[in-house]
Parts: structure tokens; C-alpha cells; sequence
């Protein structure tokens, strides 16, 4: 009743290759980006947008950059932290190499220094699959950790190991270093965000969109109908750490303000893909859905006891999260294994037949 | 020219020069080859039965111990003595600890998920290892915690042997860990070839769905593959604490068995093993010779990189099963 797409006719083919053919669709992505832009700048205060909004939108970013990778090529990354690391020590050296190039340029830019990093380190997934080729991503992200620690080239020689970002200005706004507001570092880091989605939703519908999922699906077949492996997979793997070397940089330039190579740990690697795999594999939507559950539902849990009245010690709360995140995760995947973006489309359908069950 | 001589005569000059050091840097490569590879062990087992990849074992072999550590303090606070009667006490107790946690993994998480895409089990250990960080920690505290050693009666202290005009010391504990290592991997290779359960669990390995068809129990194989696991992880858990404390920095290490199961190959006992030596005994050469030439600390992705050489000329590991393709 609510979504339904009866009526609505497409009288030519740009129409019907639209991103969103159905009205309904149009309507809800125009009422989130208006959240977006104007509802949650203009009601929420510092914390939502500095501890919630930001890190939320460049950990999709991150997620979306992965599962281009791994749910739409089929390639399972675990070097995701490494080559957002890559991207956040890119972008720090332009940026203090060259001072007057507009910040902006050189987070995009360092995208660029990601992805070939990530084409080198995608090399061998021509020969292995798999978890073979998860262990070999591993390899690219202990070596790159032990580079960010080892090379004090990449930190401009200071004493501390860290990276401090430098303010840089943006029409004469400051938008990155201390004295850049919540409310700037989040519009740029939206209007990033929805510019690369809207890129990457072009991406994965278009030709080379298809290679990769046909190589998904089943590689061999895929080169039987001539699509060459290694360009393929080499895109996808240049593609995601593009993504995730733009959110890295995003990371340290506009959410963190600094940071050491411990920010791209392992750990970060996985937490991204969770985002990925409990959001679903093969949809940007999932990215989105994905990244909210990980990162926010954690903050909300370390909210609840005292909002409730409860005495906890934080430590305990610290430990209690971590069961409740390995609970969740299990239950995720029991209940619904394709992740959140086949949750929301059970309810598309439902809504379609609505108020009849079939 | 300098370069080239540092890296390709130097360290085996090095080598030549003072044998002794060599043989010590092999001794401490073999010994930390041994703990990889009993984690790989953990990896491979639950592998080998149930086609999923066990991501949860580094943390299984913190949680042993720290159960085994937490039980023995709890036992000693009741006045159980002496001191070996509560050991062993809480050794039984762990394992007993091992065969519910692997009883409830196959009723909570395997169970359902039975016929679902291989990394969606592997999603699910996941899960598994923040669930038993989480209870770890909320139950025996974060803080590390010293291993029982003497009350087990581990053996302490170094042997040292003259060889080569210099000497070369071995700690006991290292010699007792890579016997009871032997010991363990023999123990599992006759029960993997000779025993019945062994060839249902083979069976199982090849197609759950033929397995079931001639009458083998999925849920029987499977909480005993992971009761399996379980003790490799105590005895692994053991012998680490032993050598260090109880933390839960041993779940890095842990990843470090994933070189090891690339090398060996995931279904392979005796790959775990070998693949264990190769890597732990290549990460000290390495680190000892060639590691004051990049800055120190290669020891972290040397691993990985010499796995990775490994992969591109053999993709499915030194014994692994050829990887046969079809449409």
C-alpha cells in the first residue's frame, strides 16, 4: 500500500535504467539527505555530530570501500585498516609537503596512493582464494602496521610516532585541526560520503560492476565468457582501498584530529568487516546499515546504565559490550545470515503486498 | 655493493663464524615453531571435520588457561591442599569446562548454522571470540595472570650444552613442551587413521551429507572436534603461560597460526606441524640476521610474507589437498 509501484509507468529506457525507478524510493533518499543536511545539523548538539555522525559516516565509507571487495568481487580482505592507514599518512605528507593545495584535493589524492597500494598487495589473489587470500591480505597489514611505525619518514620525523593534523582552510573556513567546529568537519565529511556512494552506486550497476560480481559468482565461468581475471579483480582491489584510504584519511584528517599507527590495526580491519558482513554482503545500503549497528549500538549500550539509574563500573560495562557484541553477531547471522540489507528488503516486499500476506 | 654483501654474505658469514648462536636461534625458532604450531593444530582440526574456520582458538587457549589459573585459585582459597591435588583438581575442571564450551558452540552457534557459506561460520567464531573476551574478562579480570608451574610439576631451569667451542642453553620447559607436543600430534594422527571415530571424522570432512547418510552423527563428531581443540588449546595455553603470563595479548599471536595453516595447508596434521617449524624457525633467522639491516621487528610480518612465497608456487600449502576446479 505504502510501496507500491503499480502506475508507475517508464515511457523510455533512461528511465528505466534510473539509480531509483520507483517514486516511493526517490521520495526516502530526498527525506534522508534532508536529514541529513538540515535536520541533524540544526537539532543536534556537538556530541551527536563529533561522536556519533562523523566516525558513522566514514566508517561506511570504510565498509562501503570493503564490500565492493568482498561482497560484490568475492575477495575477503583483511588489510582493510592498513590501507585506510595508507590514505591518512598519504594525505598528512601532501599536506605538509605542499601547505597551500586545498585540503580537500590531497584527501581525495591520497585515495589514489591507497588504491596502488592495494593493486600491489591484490596481485596474488589471481592464484589464491579465499582464506588463502584472506592470510595474504594479513601479510599486507602487518607489513604496512610495521612500516607506519618503522619509517619515520612517513610522520615527518617527530618524536612522538603520532601524526597531529595541521589546520588547513576551506573558503577561508577552518575544516580540519582544533579549531575546525563539529558542524563544518561534518559537512565535508557528508558531502564526501554522498558523492562517493552516489560514484559507487554508478559503479556496481555498470559494466565493470558486472565483471566483478560475475567473478563473485564464479571466476571460472566468468573468464570463459571473456572477462580477464586479473584487470577485474586488480580494479576491485584498487576501487576498495580508493574507499577505504579516503576514510582513513577522512579518519585522522576530520574526526580524530591526530593519530598513530595503532589506529590501523588489525582490529580495525575487522571491525570493518563485521559492518560489511552483518550489514550484508554485496549492498552499499548494507554498508550503511552495517557501520550504524557496530559503531553506534555500542555507545548506546555505554549510555544505557546511567540513563538507567544503574551503578555499573565502566570497566564492567567495557567487558559486558564485548559479550554483547559477540552475542549479537552470532544472532545476526543465525537469524538473518544475508545481513540487514535482505532484513529491509523482506520489509520492501512486505510493504509491496501489504495488507495481504502473499 | 655493501648492501648486497650485508644482505647476501654477511649473515651467513655470520653463520659459519660463530655456530653456537645459530644453533641457539634455531633451538628458540623451533620453540616458538612449536606453539605455532600447536595453535595451527586447534585451527586444522576444526577444519578438517567441520569445514569451518576457527577463528575463536587464540582466544580458546586464553580462556583455558585463564579457567585453569582462575579454578586453581578458587580451589587453593577453599583450602584444597597441597598445592597438586588443586592443580590437578582444576585441570580436570577445565576440561570439563572445554567439553561444555564445546557443547554449547555446536548447540548455539553451529547448529544453526549448518549449510550456510563458509565465511559465515567463520563470521560466527568471530562472534565466539568477543563472547569469550568479554566472559574472560568479566569473570578472571583483565590483569595477567602468573601459570601454575610448580604444582604441576613442570620442569624448570636450563640445560646447557657445550657444542662448537660455545654453548647453547635450552630451558626445560621448552624441551617438555616440544615432547609433549610429539606426543600430542602422534596421539591425534592414530586417533585421525586408526580409530572409529577417527574415520567418521574424515568422513564427515569429506561430505556432511554422505556422512549423515551412512548414520554418523553431525552434533557427536562435532562437539568432539571442538572438545579436541579445547585440550590442544589448554595444553597450548599451558605451555604458554608457562613461558610468559596468562594475558590476553596471546591472541595476536595466535594469528600468527594463519601463516602456519597456509603453509601446511588447512587439512593437515602434520602440515600444522611442519608449517609450525618453518615459520617459527625462518621468523628468528630472519629477525637474528637480516632484521638489524630493515630496523627491528620484522619479526611481525616475516611470517606472512614467507607463507605468501610459499602460496604463489603451491596455492594450497606444502600438504594440503589439491584444489581441483569445476564448472
Amino acid at each position: 500500500m505504502f510501496y507500491r509501484e503499480v502506475g508507475q509507468y517508464k515511457t523510455n529506457y533512461v528511465a528505466d535504467q534510473a539509480v531509483f525507478p520507483i517514486l516511493q524510493d526517490r521520495i526516502g533518499l530526498g527525506v534522508i539527505l534532508l536529514i541529513a543536511f538540515v535536520v541533524i545539523p540544526l537539532t543536534g548538539d556537538d556530541f551527536l555530530l563529533n561522536a556519533v555522525m562523523i566516525p558513522f559516516l566514514i566508517f561506511s565509507l570504510a565498509a562501503m570501500g570493503l564490500n565492493i571487495l568482498t561482497g560484490y568481487t568475492g575477495l575477503l580482505s583483511l588489510g582493510t585498516g592498513a590501507f585506510m592507514g595508507v590514505g591518512a599518512f598519504a594525505c598528512y605528507k601532501l599536506t605538509t609537503i605542499f601547505p597551500n593545495v586545498n585540503i580537500l584535493i590531497w584527501v581525495i589524492c591520497s585515495g589514489f596512493f591507497s588504491a596502488a597500494v592495494g593493486a600491489l598487495f591484490g596481485l596474488p589473489s589471481l592464484r589464491i582464494k579465499g582464506f588463502y587470500l584472506a592470510v595474504a591480505t594479513l601479510a599486507a597489514q602487518f607489513f604496512l602496521d610495521w612500516c607506519f611505525i618503522r619509517i619515520p619518514w612517513l610522520y615527518n620525523y617527530n618524536a612522538s610516532g603520532a601524526i597531529q593534523v595541521p589546520q588547513r582552510m576551506l573558503f577561508d573556513i577552518p575544516i580540519t585541526g582544533p579549531t575546525a567546529t563539529a558542524m563544518t568537519r561534518y559537512y565535508v565529511v557528508l558531502t564526501i560520503v554522498v558523492a562517493m556512494t552516489w560514484v559507487a552506486s554508478n559503479l556496481v550497476r555498470g559494466r565493470i560492476g558486472r565483471m566483478w560480481m560475475a567473478i563473485r559468482d564464479m571466476d571460472i565461468a566468468a573468464e570463459l565468457i571473456g572477462i580477464r581475471p586479473l584487470p577485474t579483480k586488480l580494479t576491485s582491489f584498487a576501487v576498495s582501498s580508493f574507499y577505504c584510504g579516503v576514510a582513513g584519511a577522512l579518519l585522522v584528517f576530520l574526526w580524530y584530529g591526530g593519530a598513530e599507527a595503532d589506529v590501523f590495526n588489525v582490529n580495525q580491519s575487522f571491525l570493518i568487516l563485521f559492518m560489511v558482513i552483518i550489514g550484508g554482503l554485496g549492498s552499499l545500503l548494507g554498508s550503511y546499515l552495517g557501520a550504524a549497528l557496530i559503531f553506534i549500538l555500542p555507545i548506546v549500550l555505554r549510555m544505557l546504565p546511567p540513563a538507567l539509574g544503574l551503578e555499573i563500573r565502566s570497566v564492567t560495562v567495557e567487558h559486558l559490550t564485548f559479550v554483547i557484541i559477540g552475542v549479537r553477531i552470532i544472532v545476526f547471522l543465525i537469524s538473518e545470515p544475508h545481513g540487514l540489507a535482505r532484513l529491509w528488503q523482506v520489509t520492501k516486499q512486505k510493504l509491496r503486498v501489504w495488507p495481504f500476506p502473499y | 655493493m655493501d648492501l648486497l654483501y650485508k644482505i647476501f654474505i654477511d649473515p651467513f658469514v655470520q653463520m659459519g663464524t660463530s655456530p653456537d648462536l645459530l644453533v641457539q636461534t634455531l633451538w628458540e625458532g623451533l620453540v616458538a615453531g612449536v606453539l605455532y604450531a600447536l595453535i595451527a593444530l586447534g585451527f586444522v582440526l576444526i577444519f578438517k571435520a567441520s569445514g569451518v574456520f576457527n577463528f575463536a582458538q587464540g582466544i580458546m587457549v586464553v580462556f583455558a588457561a585463564l579457567t585453569f589459573v582462575g579454578l586453581y585459585q578458587v580451589l587453593r582459597g577453599w583450602g584444597v591442599s597441597p598445592g597438586d591435588v588443586a592443580a590437578y583438581c582444576a585441570l580436570a575442571l577445565t576440561i570439563l569446562v572445554m567439553l561444555g564450551l564445546a557443547y554449547g558452540v555446536e548447540r548455539l552457534v553451529l547448529k544453526p548454522l549448518v549449510n550456510q557459506p563458509d565465511i559465515i561460520l567463520f563470521m560466527a567464531t568471530f562472534g565466539l571470540t568477543y563472547f569469550l573476551i568479554g566472559v574472560g574478562e568479566l569473570v578472571f579480570g583483565g590483569s595477567p595472570k602468573t601459570m601454575v608451574i610448580e604444582d604441576l610439576h613442570l620442569p624448570r631451569g636450563a640445560v646447557e650444552f657445550k657444542i662448537f667451542g660455545g654453548f647453547v642453553s635450552l630451558q626445560k620447559i621448552d624441551i617438555a613442551a616440544t615432547v609433549i607436543a610429539s606426543l600430542m600430534v602422534a596421539a591425534l594422527a592414530v586417533f585421525f587413521q586408526k580409530t572409529r571415530i577417527g574415520r567418521a571424522l574424515r568422513a564427515v570432512a569429506d561430505s556432511h551429507k554422505a556422512a549423515l547418510s551412512v548414520g554418523i552423527s553431525l552434533e557427536q563428531i562435532w562437539v568432539i572436534v571442538w572438545f579436541a581443540a579445547g585440550i590442544v588449546a589448554l595444553a597450548t595455553g599451558i605451555r604458554w603461560g608457562a613461558k610468559s603470563e596468562v594475558s590476553f595479548a596471546l591472541q595476536i599471536i595466535a594469528l600468527k597460526a594463519l601463516p602456519v595453516l597456509i603453509l601446511g595447508g588447512f587439512t593437515s596434521i602434520p602440515g600444522a606441524i611442519v608449517g609450525g617449524i618453518i615459520i617459527g624457525v625462518g621468523e628468528k633467522i630472519g629477525e637474528f640476521y637480516w632484521g638489524p639491516l630493515l630496523g627491528s621487528g620484522i619479526e611481525s610480518w616475516l611470517a606472512y610474507v614467507i607463507a605468501l612465497v610459499f602460496l604463489l608456487f603451491r596455492p594450497q600449502g606444502l600438504f594440503g589437498e589439491r584444489i581441483i576446479e569445476r564448472i
